[in-house]
C-alpha cells in the first residue's frame, strides 16, 4: 500500500503540473516587455499598470463575475431539483427521455444555441442585455448540474428515506434533512461545473448580449483580430491568483473547523 | 413523498426544458428543412447523406471524439482515485477544477508557444539531442490539449463517485484476501460506473462538435461536425444546413445515450425506492 | 444543509458586493443615459483615450461593444434588440446590409471632414458615391515570408507559392474567398467570378498546393509568424503589420498582379437612435489629428489623407502598408456575390480542407 501511495502522489504530481502548465505559462510572460506570447523581453510591471487603468476591461470582469456566480446558483437550484424530479420518475424510459432532453443543450455546439436563443428572445420581445445573457447562461448551465447530483441521488440508500418517512418526517423534512446533505457534493459540484461553463462561454453570450453588456469571452475573442496583448495575461494571472487565495482561504478554514472538532471530541473524552 | 410536493419542485426544471431546450429544437429541426430561398425541402438532409464530405466528416468527428473521450478516461481514473486517498481532498479537487476558470482562447495561445517549433517542448526535445519536431498541427497535439480540456469535467463525476464508496466495503474486500488490484477491479469499478457514465456523457458529446481547437491546435487538419456548423452559421449564413448537422448530432446523442443509459434491469431496484412513497 | 446554506449564502454575499462595485464603476464613468452612442466595432480597433477625449468634449457617453466577425456582427443587427448607433462592418457586408436594408443613408450636410478623405478609397462598388459608409480602415491581402528562410525574390508572386521548395512551409488565413481568390487571380481569372469552373480550376489547383501548406489557421497566424512556426503566410495587411512590428525578419509583399483590397468603414445601422451623437462622432473621427492618433494605435492603413500627412514618415512611405497607386488600380475589392455563391465558394474550400486531412 505505501509503494502504491508513493506511486500514486507521483502520478498526481505529474497530472497537476500538465494541469497548470500553461497556466503558469501565461503568467510568465504577463510580466513580459515585449508584446506577444513568444520570447520573454524583460521583466515589468507595465501590463499590470495598463491593465489597472483600463475602467472599462475591469467593469467586464466584474460583471463576467456577477454573472457567473449568479447563474450558476440560479442553474444548480434548478438543476438540483430536476435530478430530483428525474430520479423520482418511475419509469425507465421517462428517466431516459428527460436525461436525453436534459443533455440536448450540451450536444449542441455554441453557434446553434445562441442563434436559436437569440431569435427566440426576439420572437418573445426580451430585449437583450444582462437579463438575457442571464437567462441564457442558467439554460446551459443546467444539464450539467443535473448530471452531477442525478447519480449521487441514485447511489442513495433508500431505506434512509423510508426510515425517516417510518418516524414520521414530513416530505420537506427529508427533503432537509436526509437527501440533500446526502447529495450535497453533488451540488457543490455541479455549481462549480456550472461556474466553469458560464466563464467559459463566448458564443452564447455573443448572440443574446446587448445594450454595453459585455463579458470578458467575448471581449478576448473579439480582440483577437488585432492581436491579444499581455495585458490580458496580466488580468488571467490576477483572477487565477485570486481564485487560488479563495481555495486556499477555504483550505485553512476546513483544516482549522476539522482540528476543532477534533479537540472537542478530546475535551468530550477528557470530561467523560 | 406526495406528489404535489413533487411537481412543485419539478415545475423550474420543467419550465427550462420546455423554453430552452424543445423551443430551441423545435426552431432548429424547423430551419432544416428550409434552403438558402426560404423554400420548404428536405435537400439539406439529401445532400449531407450523399455527400462523401460529410460523410467523412461524421467518420472524423466520431474517431477523434471516441479518442478523446478514450485518454480522457484513462488519465482520470487513476487520478480521482488517488484523489481519494489524500488528506483534504475537497481542496485537491478544487485544485484541479482551478484550471478551467481562465479563457480558452488564452490557454489555446499559451498550447501554441509551448509546442511550436522554437517553442519549450522542441527547445527540451533540442537539449536532450533529439532535436526539433513538427508537434503543433498534428493529431497528437489535438488530441492532447482536447484531453486537457475534458480532463477536469472527467475527473470531478468519477472522484465523487469513488467518494461515495462506503469504506467497509473495501475493508471487507482486503479481509476476504483481495489484492489491491482486484479490489479496484471487482469492487471499485462496478461501484463507480455511474460516474465514469456521467464523465463520458460530459466529454464524449461535446468533443463530437469541437471546433475552436480543431483550428487553433489541428491547423484545420482536423475537421469535425462542429467546424462545418460554424462555418455553415457564422459564414455562408446557409442555416438550413447547419441546423441539418445539428439535428444529425441531436440524434447521435439520443443513440449514445440509449447505449450508455440504465437498462430494464436496473429497473426493479429503483422501482422499489420510488414506489414506497 | 448548514453547510449548503453557508456556501450559497456566501455566493449572494459576493453578488451583492460585485454589483456595488459595477454600480461605482458605471457612476465613476458618468451616466446620463440619454446622451449615449452605441459603437458596435471589432476588439481593440480603436484608440480608448480617443473614446475619452470624445466623452469630454461632446459628454455623450460612449458604449463600446465588440464582435469578432462580420457575419455574425450582421446576425445581430438584422435580430434587433439592441439599438447600435455606429458599426464598422467589412466592404461585402456592407454591401449584403444594404440590400437587406439594415443601414441608414447619411446625412452628408452634418458631416465634416469627408474631404480629408482619398478621393481613391471614396465611391467604391460596394457604396457608390458613399451614400452609407465612411472609410475608417483599409488593407490587402498578400504574402508575408521570413527572410531567414526565404529570399525576398523566391516570393513576389502567387504562383511561387507552389514552388516545391516550400513543401510544408506555408500558412494560410482561414477564408475561403481570400484562399480561392488568390488563387482565381494566379490564373488571371476576377476574384468576384460566379463562374462554378473557374472556381472549381482554383480549387483544384489549390489541392496541388497542398504539400506545402502546413495549416489553415485564423487570428492566431499572427503569434505563429512572430514565432518563426512558418516560413510563408498568406494573410492580410492589418495583421501582417502587427507580425512585422514583432518580428524583423517578417516581410509583407502584395502581389503585383493582383489581390484584394478591402475596408472597414463606419455605417449607420437601422438600429441607430442617437442621431447627434452619431454625427458628433464621425466629424470628431473624421479630424485628421484624431483618426492619425487611431492608426498610430491601430496600426492599420488610414483612408483619411490629411491623417497620413501627420503620421511619421517611416510609416506613411512603407510602400508595404501604402501601396504605390498603379499596383491599388490593380485591386480588387470584394462584392456580394449572394448566398448561393457565396456557399459554392465555402463547399470547395472545405473540400480543398478536407483533401489535406
Amino acid at each position: 500500500m505505501q509503494r502504491k501511495n508513493r506511486l500514486g502522489r507521483v502520478y498526481l504530481v505529474i497530472v497537476f503540473l500538465v494541469l497548470y502548465l500553461p497556466i503558469l505559462y501565461l503568467i510568465y510572460f504577463s510580466f513580459s516587455s515585449g508584446s506577444t506570447m513568444n520570447t520573454f523581453k524583460n521583466f515589468t510591471w507595465a501590463n499590470y499598470r495598463t491593465l489597472f487603468a483600463d475602467t472599462r476591461l475591469i467593469q467586464i470582469v466584474l460583471q463576467t463575475l456577477l454573472l457567473a456566480l449568479l447563474s450558476s446558483l440560479i442553474a444548480t437550484v434548478v438543476g438540483t431539483m430536476g435530478a430530483l424530479g428525474i430520479a423520482a420518475s418511475k419509469r425507465t424510459s421517462t428517466r431516459n427521455l428527460m436525461l436525453s432532453l436534459n443533455n440536448v443543450l450540451m450536444v449542441s455546439p455554441d453557434v446553434i444555441i445562441g442563434a436559436s436563443f437569440l431569435i427566440l428572445f426576439t420572437m418573445l420581445g426580451i430585449s437583450l442585455g444582462f437579463g438575457s445573457v442571464l437567462a441564457s447562461h442558467i439554460a446551459f448551465s443546467i444539464p450539467i448540474v443535473v448530471l452531477m447530483v442525478l447519480p449521487r441521488i441514485q447511489e442513495m440508500d433508500h431505506a434512509l428515506i423510508d426510515a425517516a418517512y417510518d418516524l414520521g418526517a414530513s416530505a420537506p423534512q427529508v427533503l432537509n434533512r436526509v437527501i440533500l446533505p446526502f447529495i450535497t457534493p453533488g451540488i457543490v459540484a455541479g455549481y462549480f461545473m456550472a461556474f466553469t461553463y458560464s466563464l467559459d462561454d463566448f458564443a452564447v453570450t455573443f448572440f443574446v448580449t446587448g445594450n454595453g453588456f459585455a463579458t470578458l469571452s467575448v471581449e478576448i475573442y473579439s480582440r483577437a483580430r488585432q492581436g491579444i496583448s499581455l495585458e490580458i495575461n496580466a488580468l488571467s494571472a490576477l483572477m487565477f491568483v485570486f481564485a487560488l487565495l479563495l481555495v486556499l482561504i477555504y483550505f485553512f478554514i476546513q483544516v482549522h473547523q476539522s482540528n476543532r472538532t477534533k479537540r472537542n471530541k478530546q475535551k468530550a473524552r477528557n470530561a467523560a | 413523498m406526495n406528489t404535489t410536493a413533487k411537481r412543485i419542485y419539478y415545475i423550474p426544471y420543467m419550465l427550462w426544458i420546455l423554453l430552452f431546450v424543445i423551443a430551441p429544437v423545435a426552431l432548429i429541426v424547423y430551419q432544416s428543412f428550409f434552403n438558402l430561398d426560404h423554400q420548404a425541402t428536405i435537400q439539406n438532409y439529401v445532400t449531407y447523406l450523399t455527400s462523401s464530405t460529410y460523410l467523412r466528416m461524421t467518420l472524423n468527428s466520431f474517431w477523434y471524439a471516441f479518442l478523446i473521450t478514450l485518454f480522457t478516461v484513462l488519465i482520470s481514473y487513476p487520478a480521482a482515485l488517488f484523489l481519494n486517498q489524500l488528506k483534504h481532498k475537497d481542496f485537491w479537487l478544487l485544485l484541479i477544477i482551478l484550471p478551467t476558470w481562465i479563457n480558452l482562447l488564452l490557454k489555446a495561445y499559451a498550447f501554441i508557444g509551448i509546442f511550436a517549433q522554437n517553442g519549450s517542448v522542441n527547445q527540451f526535445l533540442g537539449f536532450i539531442g533529439i532535436g526539433p519536431k513538427q508537434i503543433l498541427f498534428t493529431d497528437f497535439s489535438f488530441i492532447f490539449v482536447a484531453t486537457y480540456i475534458e480532463i477536469p469535467f472527467m475527473i470531478l463525476p468519477i472522484y465523487n463517485a469513488i467518494a461515495e464508496i462506503d469504506p467497509a466495503l473495501l475493508t471487507a474486500s482486503r479481509d476476504l484476501g483481495a489484492t489491491n488490484w482486484q479490489t479496484l477491479i471487482r469492487v471499485i469499478l462496478p461501484l463507480t460506473r455511474k460516474g465514469i457514465t456521467a464523465g463520458v456523457q460530459a466529454v464524449f458529446i461535446p468533443s463530437l462538435s469541437l471546433f475552436m481547437l480543431t483550428r487553433l491546435i489541428g491547423g484545420n487538419r482536423v475537421i469535425t461536425l462542429g467546424t462545418a456548423i460554424e462555418e455553415h452559421f457564422l459564414t455562408t449564413m446557409n442555416w438550413g444546413m447547419g441546423s441539418t448537422i445539428g439535428v444529425v448530432l441531436i440524434i447521435m446523442m439520443f443513440i449514445s445515450m440509449a447505449l450508455t443509459g440504465e437498462h430494464k434491469r436496473k429497473r426493479k431496484e429503483i422501482d422499489t425506492g420510488a414506489t414506497k412513497e | 444543509m448548514k453547510k449548503l446554506m453557508s456556501f450559497f449564502i456566501a455566493i449572494v454575499a459576493a453578488c451583492l458586493l460585485l454589483t456595488v462595485g459595477i454600480k461605482r464603476l458605471e457612476s465613476a464613468q458618468g451616466d446620463s443615459s440619454a446622451k449615449t452612442l452605441n459603437l458596435f466595432n471589432w476588439g481593440d480597433y480603436i484608440d480608448p483615450a480617443l473614446i475619452k477625449k470624445f466623452e469630454k468634449e461632446t459628454g455623450y457617453q460612449v458604449n463600446y461593444e465588440t464582435f469578432d466577425s462580420n457575419e455574425a456582427m450582421l446576425t445581430k443587427i438584422q435580430q434587433g434588440g439592441t439599438s447600435y448607433d455606429l458599426a464598422v462592418p467589412s466592404d461585402y457586408t456592407i454591401e449584403k446590409m444594404k440590400k437587406e436594408h439594415l443601414l441608414l443613408p447619411l446625412d452628408k450636410k452634418q458631416i465634416k471632414g469627408l474631404g480629408n478623405i482619398d478621393p481613391s478609397f471614396m465611391n467604391k462598388s460596394f457604396d457608390p458615391d458613399n451614400r452609407y459608409s465612411i472609410p475608417y480602415f483599409w488593407g490587402t491581402l498578400g504574402i508575408i515570408y521570413n527572410d531567414k528562410f526565404v529570399k525576398a525574390d523566391q516570393i513576389q508572386h502567387w504562383r511561387d507559392l507552389w514552388n516545391p521548395e516550400f513543401a510544408h512551409s506555408i500558412m494560410l488565413v482561414d477564408s475561403a474567398r481570400d484562399i480561392l481568390g488568390f488563387s482565381l487571380v494566379k490564373n488571371g481569372d476576377s476574384m468576384n467570378t460566379r463562374s462554378r469552373a473557374q472556381v472549381t480550376r482554383a480549387k483544384d489547383d489549390l489541392d496541388k498546393l497542398a504539400p506545402n501548406v502546413k495549416a489553415i489557421v485564423a487570428d492566431e497566424i499572427k503569434m505563429y509568424m512572430i514565432q518563426n512556426e512558418a516560413k510563408i503566410a498568406v494573410t492580410w495587411s492589418g495583421e501582417a503589420s502587427e507580425m512585422l512590428s514583432n518580428n524583423s525578419h517578417l516581410h509583407y509583399v502584395v502581389p503585383t498582379e493582383g489581390s484584394n483590397l478591402w475596408f472597414d468603414n463606419l455605417v449607420i445601422p437601422k438600429t441607430a437612435k442617437h442621431f447627434k451623437a452619431i454625427y458628433a462622432f464621425l466629424n470628431f473621427m473624421l479630424r485628421p489629428e484624431n483618426a492619425k492618433q487611431n492608426a498610430l494605435y491601430v496600426g492599420y492603413a488610414t483612408p483619411n489623407d490629411k491623417a497620413k500627412a501627420l503620421l511619421p514618415k517611416d510609416v506613411r512611405n512603407d510602400k508595404q502598408f501604402y501601396p504605390p497607386t498603379d499596383t491599388i488600380g490593380k485591386l480588387q475589392v470584394y462584392e456580394d456575390l449572394g448566398l448561393k455563391t457565396v456557399g459554392m465558394y465555402n463547399d470547395l474550400f472545405l473540400e480543398f480542407k478536407m483533401h489535406r486531412s
